[in-house]
């Protein structure tokens, strides 16, 4: 076995009286996809914003690949390798959704933005259609990234993500606010993408059935804390797992 | 984007010399120091389309132009070319030491910030007498190019326009660059710019220097143009009129400022000819009227004509359907 890409101790994070993250531990490896479930509030975004240095963990340890992430900010763990992407697409709407993607490609280039040569240069234009033909966005390439509907919003937001080429993907729920029936056909076209850059994957989701699908292991968080790890037909068959992920019932 | 600004450089060079060539000639001394001020207004501009309004560009106005003031009293230095490099340069420290500091702060804390720092140049050079002549200012010498003095309006005009042709390149440039598209994608979501792996601060750092630097190259040129230089250049009526004209030519190039520069002083002139007692109404009315009908500024008159050009062009229907889109996108 080789050393775990993702390790995580004992993380803890309280906002006032709530715990959102209890005594977190996991490790990941390299090339594992992993699906997050949990009920509202179980602190699923907390646990991305954490490792992403949007909150800092009042205890506890996170490291990729051996370095410590803790004390960093986004900017900063992103050129580590961590890239994420958001349950409510965080766009440039202000640009077109090829510019969006551009940005995101001339980001990784170099530790500072170039000031004087163009942005849109063949290499880099031929580079960001081939990642937006990956989620089925090429022919939306030259349109306002504010005209897309949610469900292209959504897969702009992953593009936007993996083209960073990061080493872990934290997918925020991306199925969220997409109909029922473009649920499949969303995450279908998102690990399709994810297989071509064989890119290891954390994911949030709320759907069991999307997790058993698409997840080779599953963490289910309840109260800021992992109450199983496994297989996803093995961890989702119990029922007392499918009561919490579900809510009360 | 691309084919649009060139058109409007084109556009922008061929109205100035059949400008120059009928307007009469006590505009060339209007319009240079309409040129001049546009630079303040472009450093306005770049730092709008970050997403960011200072409140104080009047300051780097008037570094430049004390630079220049100074670099004349102490070192007799006279050469305009010079000069506007002086006055360039001083912009780029002087935006660097604030940059350094204002760069964390958004929204009004940034405005509010960049007034303070302007008021307290302010109040620095009206208070210190003895090098900067007090509130009276100082006299600027007639400044001369590779030793010869200029012999009109006419020439400084030219010369003047030969500065803000480089400071225009040098932004559009910057705006078609990485780091231009980077600060527009600041003004849309800055948390994402964050998850990119970029730093927020130094792309606003770089463009509140580019800012600084076109202002102070503007303040270098205005000073040489009106032979005077005072405390006023950095009050915050000053710095509040850039904002103003900022707004009316708008942010959706970064050859409107010019354009919108140039438009406001005339404007300016005739309302005080006409309505010499009330010409800040006229000011407001067409304030007022730009952003009720023209809410991308004066500049989006251009990308309008063009539209309709290109619909009339076509001739069809389709095109009257991707119109809104079109001006919708440019404005944003």
């Amino acid at each position: 076995m080789t050393a775990p890409l993702l390790e995580v101790e004992g993380l803890d994070l309280r906002f006032g009286e709530i715990a959102a993250a209890q005594n977190l531990c996991v490790t990941v490896a390299t090339g594992e996809i992993v699906g997050i479930v949990g009920p509202n509030g179980a602190g699923k975004t907390t646990f991305i914003n954490l490792i992403t240095g949007y909150l800092r963990p009042e205890r506890g340890a996170i490291r990729l690949a051996g370095r410590d992430l803790v004390g960093r900010r986004p900017d900063a763990v992103t050129r580590l390798g961590v890239a994420r992407s958001f349950q409510i697409p965080q766009l440039f709407f202000n640009l077109t959704v090829l510019e969006n993607i551009l940005v995101g490609l001339a980001a990784t280039e170099g530790r500072s933005l170039d000031p004087w040569r163009p942005l849109l240069t063949d290499q880099r234009m031929e580079k960001g259609r081939r990642a937006l033909a990956h989620l089925g966005l090429g022919d939306l390439a030259h349109r306002p990234a504010s005209e897309l509907p949610e469900g292209g919003r959504k897969l702009l937001d992953v593009a936007l993500a993996l083209v960073l080429e990061p080493r872990l993907l934290l997918l925020d729920e991306p199925t969220s606010g997409v109909s029922v029936e473009e649920k499949f056909e969303v995450m279908e076209q998102v690990t399709k993408a994810l297989r071509v850059s064989a890119v290891t994957t954390m994911f949030v989701e709320h759907d069991m059935e999307v997790v058993r699908r698409f997840a080779d292991r599953v963490l289910v968080l309840a109260d800021g804390r992992f109450i199983a790890d496994g297989e996803p037909a093995v961890v989702l068959a119990d029922p007392e797992i499918r009561r919490a992920v579900s809510g009360r019932s | 984007m691309k084919r649009s600004g060139a058109v409007g450089g084109i556009l922008v060079i061929v109205g100035i010399v059949v400008w120059w060539s009928l307007a009469p000639s006590w505009l060339d001394f209007l319009t240079a120091v309409a040129v001049a001020k546009g630079l303040v207004v472009l450093g306005v501009v770049l730092l709008i389309r970050a997403g960011l309004v200072s409140f104080g560009q009047g300051l780097f106005f008037a570094v430049g132009a004390y630079a220049v003031g100074f670099a004349g009293k102490w070192w007799s230095m006279h050469d305009a070319l010079a000069l506007a490099g002086l006055g360039l340069a001083a912009g780029i420290v002087v935006s660097l030491a604030i940059g350094l500091l204002v760069a964390r702060y958004r929204e009004i804390f940034f405005a509010m910030l960049t007034l303070a720092f302007s008021m307290m140049l302010y109040g620095g050079l009206v208070k210190g007498y003895g090098a900067t002549g007090g509130s009276e200012g100082m006299p600027i010498t007639p400044p001369t190019l590779l030793g010869r003095p200029f012999s009109s309006d006419t020439e400084l005009f030219f010369f003047t326009l030969a500065c803000a042709s480089f400071m225009i390149v040098m932004a559009l440039l910057y705006a078609r660059s990485p780091l231009g598209y980077a600060a527009q994608a600041i003004r849309s979501n800055e948390i994402r710019v964050g998850y990119l792996g970029a730093s927020v601060t130094k792309i606003v750092l770089a463009t509140f220097i580019l800012a600084g630097a076109a202002s102070g190259l503007g303040g270098a040129l205005d000073a040489m143009l009106v032979g005077h230089i005072d405390p006023d250049l950095t009050y915050w009526t000053t710095s509040g009129e850039f904002v103003f004209v900022a707004l009316l030519s708008g942010t959706g190039s970064v050859v409107a400022p010019l354009v919108g520069t140039v438009i406001f002083e005339i404007v300016r002139s005739y309302a005080l000819r006409w309505f010499p007692d009330f010409w800040q109404i006229a000011l407001g009315g067409v304030l007022l009227a730009v952003v009720l009908f023209l809410p991308g500024g004066l500049w989006s008159l251009h990308e309008r004509v063009l539209e309709y050009a290109r619909r009339f062009a076509r001739g069809n229907g389709s095109a009257l359907e991707q119109a809104p889109a079109r001006t919708r996108r440019q404005e944003l």
